[in-house]
């Protein structure tokens, strides 16, 4: 069955590998469920394209003006260019360190491993408030806040518990012994991660990152209490925008949001179905 | 051609029957008082010596927890020394990272890299040696003929059965023409005849590539078949080293000569025995050249006799001059298709032992007094 040419390969149906076909009933209730939960996000992007200058749902007229209006507008822009900047550094540093964290606490077992994964998990449970104070008061005093940096490291923190968990579920599956194999081969310790250890864990450590980008990029406590007049992220804007002065401009950002967040989230889902023609 | 740093030094010719069969030269592996203490009740290993020569087959032999398994890593480096030396041609490689032994290993599990095809697999340590593109795929083509699979270079292991799987590891490991093999229970996993092919496998290929194998396993069979020497290890020590042919004829100890193979036991307690010993009220003549040079032999000692080497009479007269016998009645008698296995009571206590006969001779039968007898230099004295 898996000798077929590469690519090719094409999972056999349900009826053909004698599994009983979805019932009608739980079709519809799964969709039900889904409509539910995609409904909210999908009100948003009707109402971006609407050309009135207030808010109306359904739309009278379509018109693009609030995106034009958002990709011309140096401070929806500049927004923008922070968000997936803080994002993308923010991610990087959590998979780092969330990887190196979740390899090393793989080979401890006992209580202190246990508590050390608690501890790295702590900011997951912790109301996002009481971290945002806790952020905004210690960068006072070291001058982080409203910079570029402060962002980066309050993101990167909260991006971590994800990586260690996606890591660590990737690591469940992996086989100590080819470690020993790959240094009896001749591989230093560096080596044996690069070729061996990383390319069999990159799916856990691509969620995980991915995770954290998202974590950053929608944001919104800490990014409000660490905004400075020259540096905020977009849900910053976003939120100054309806306290302010109710822009539909949001809706147009909020779309983007949406799109940018899905695309991103569909990366692994098409690795997955590529390692799969193996 | 060889990109070991290490060229066995020309030195004396190996007393081992299969000398190295191409040019290349063997590894002497010198272990020296090694130990390895988990700080548990006794030591894992407790201060074990043996050398293993240039190009020697040397299976370590033993129950599970013997310390086989714990030595092998040792020698590998997976597991540190708590004491003693091990070196290689003479060097000491007691602290050195394994990457840095130069030494090849297969895995009970195989240990292939699944997301790598199994040419990439094979090509792993010659990558890892930085040997060129054209020199690893003329070798991996090279190794995977030797390991007779050629035309799988493209399939991934899990495409494999566990006996090709086997043999890629097997390539793999010897492809940079390590200093020694390692070889770790590899055949465990198989079922039991694709482990008879597999074994006359490596046979051919430690024959061919003439290098030293460190061979584990617990299941005696495999060792007799494969080995030149035999370490057997019991509890964290060395019982006896030999050939199997050393070992299954002239054990030391009565661990030995229980672990490998059957024999009938006759405890001689520690009662004194020169020309005669006497068991149960029955003198047997004793041959002095089949007491074991165990020390153990003259506090506590037993006869061993294989059932191979015991014949049964049902008329007592009929034992030749000479010859050692005892009285015994017919417990039960085992078919074994070649072979029948006569199972007797023997003695007071009734203890049980074992006489082969012909396949063909069905003369005995449950509840029969019979006399079973041997050549006295067919037994042997050990320790017990």
């Amino acid at each position: 069955m898996s000798t077929a040419v590469k690519g090719t390969t094409r999972r056999p149906t349900r009826r053909q590998r004698g599994v009983d076909p979805i019932p009608r009933w739980l079709i519809v209730i799964g969709a039900a469920v889904a409509l539910y939960f995609i409904l909210p996000t999908l009100i948003v992007i009707p109402l971006s394209f609407s050309s009135a200058s207030a808010f109306e749902f359904p739309p009278k007229d379509f018109s693009l003006r609030w995106y034009e209006n958002f990709f011309t507008d140096p401070i929806w822009l500049k927004s923008l260019g922070n968000s997936f900047l803080v994002a993308i550094l923010a991610a990087l540093i959590a998979t780092i360190v969330g990887t190196a964290a979740a390899v090393g606490l793989n080979r401890l077992t006992g209580r202190l491993a246990g508590f050390l994964r608690t501890l790295l998990m702590i900011s997951m449970v912790t109301p996002a408030i009481v971290v945002a104070v806790a952020v905004y008061i210690s960068f006072l005093q070291w001058h982080l806040t409203g910079s570029l940096l402060g962002y980066v490291l309050a993101h990167a923190a909260l991006g971590v518990p994800f990586v260690l968990v996606s890591v660590t579920t990737a690591l469940g599956g992996f086989d100590a012994t080819l470690l020993r194999a790959s240094s009896s081969l001749g591989a230093s310790p560096l080596h044996s991660f690069i070729r061996v250890t990383m390319p069999l864990i990159s799916r856990g450590v691509i969620t995980g990152a991915i995770f954290a980008f998202v974590t950053s990029f929608d944001e919104v406590v800490i990014a409000l209490f660490l905004r400075s007049p020259t540096f905020q992220t977009l849900p910053v804007q976003m939120y100054n925008s309806v306290t302010f002065e109710l822009d539909p401009t949001i809706s147009a950002s909020s779309s983007l949001v949406v799109v940018v967040v899905t695309i991103i989230f569909l990366v692994p889902l098409l690795i997955g179905s590529r390692k799969k023609t193996r | 051609m060889t990109i070991s740093s290490k060229e066995a030094p020309a030195g004396p010719a190996t007393p081992v029957a299969s000398a190295p069969a191409s040019g290349r030269q063997g590894t002497q592996i010198r272990l020296a008082d090694v130990t390895k203490d988990y700080g548990l009740a006794a030591p894992a290993v407790d201060a074990i010596s043996l050398t293993i020569e240039p190009g020697e087959f040397m299976t370590l032999l033993g129950p599970s927890g013997s310390g086989k398994t714990t030595t092998l890593n040792l020698i590998a480096g997976f597991e540190t020394l708590t004491a003693g030396t091990i070196a290689l041609n003479g060097s000491d490689v007691g602290t050195l990272p394994p990457h840095k032994r130069n030494l090849g290993m297969l895995f009970q599990n195989y240990a292939l890299f699944p997301h790598l095809t199994v040419a990439q697999n094979v090509a792993y340590p010659l990558r890892e040696r930085k040997v060129g593109k054209a020199e690893i795929a003329r070798r991996v083509a090279e190794v995977l003929d030797l390991v007779q699979l050629p035309g799988r270079d493209g399939n991934y292991p899990s495409q494999l059965s566990g006996g090709q799987q086997q043999r890629v590891a097997l390539a793999r490991a010897i492809v940079f023409n390590p200093a020694a093999l390692l070889l770790d229970e590899p055949l465990g996993a198989l079922d039991r005849n694709l482990r008879g092919a597999l074994q006359m496998e490596i046979r051919r290929i430690h024959r061919e590539v003439g290098s030293t194998f460190v061979f584990v396993t617990h299941d005696q069979e495999e060792a007799m078949n494969l080995s030149d020497r035999i370490a057997l290890f019991n509890s964290g020590h060395i019982e006896q080293v030999g050939t199997p042919e050393e070992l299954y004829r002239r054990p030391d100890t009565l661990f030995t000569a229980r672990f490998l193979g059957d024999s009938n036991v006759f405890d001689l307690g520690s009662g004194s025995f020169g020309s005669t010993a006497s068991w149960e009220g029955n003198s047997w003549a004793v041959d002095p050249a089949t007491i074991s040079g165990h020390s153990g032999v003259s506090s506590h000692a037993a006869i061993v006799v294989r059932p191979e080497d015991v014949r049964i009479v049902s008329d007592p007269t009929a034992v030749p001059a000479g010859a050692n016998s005892v009285g015994a009645a017919v417990r039960d008698v085992e078919y074994m298709g070649s072979y029948r296995t006569v199972m007797l009571d023997v003695g007071q206590a009734g203890r049980l032992g074992r006489a082969r006969v012909d396949a063909l001779d069905s003369a005995f039968s449950i509840g029969d007094r019979v006399t079973a007898w041997w050549r006295p230099e067919r037994q042997r004295i050990v320790a017990a």
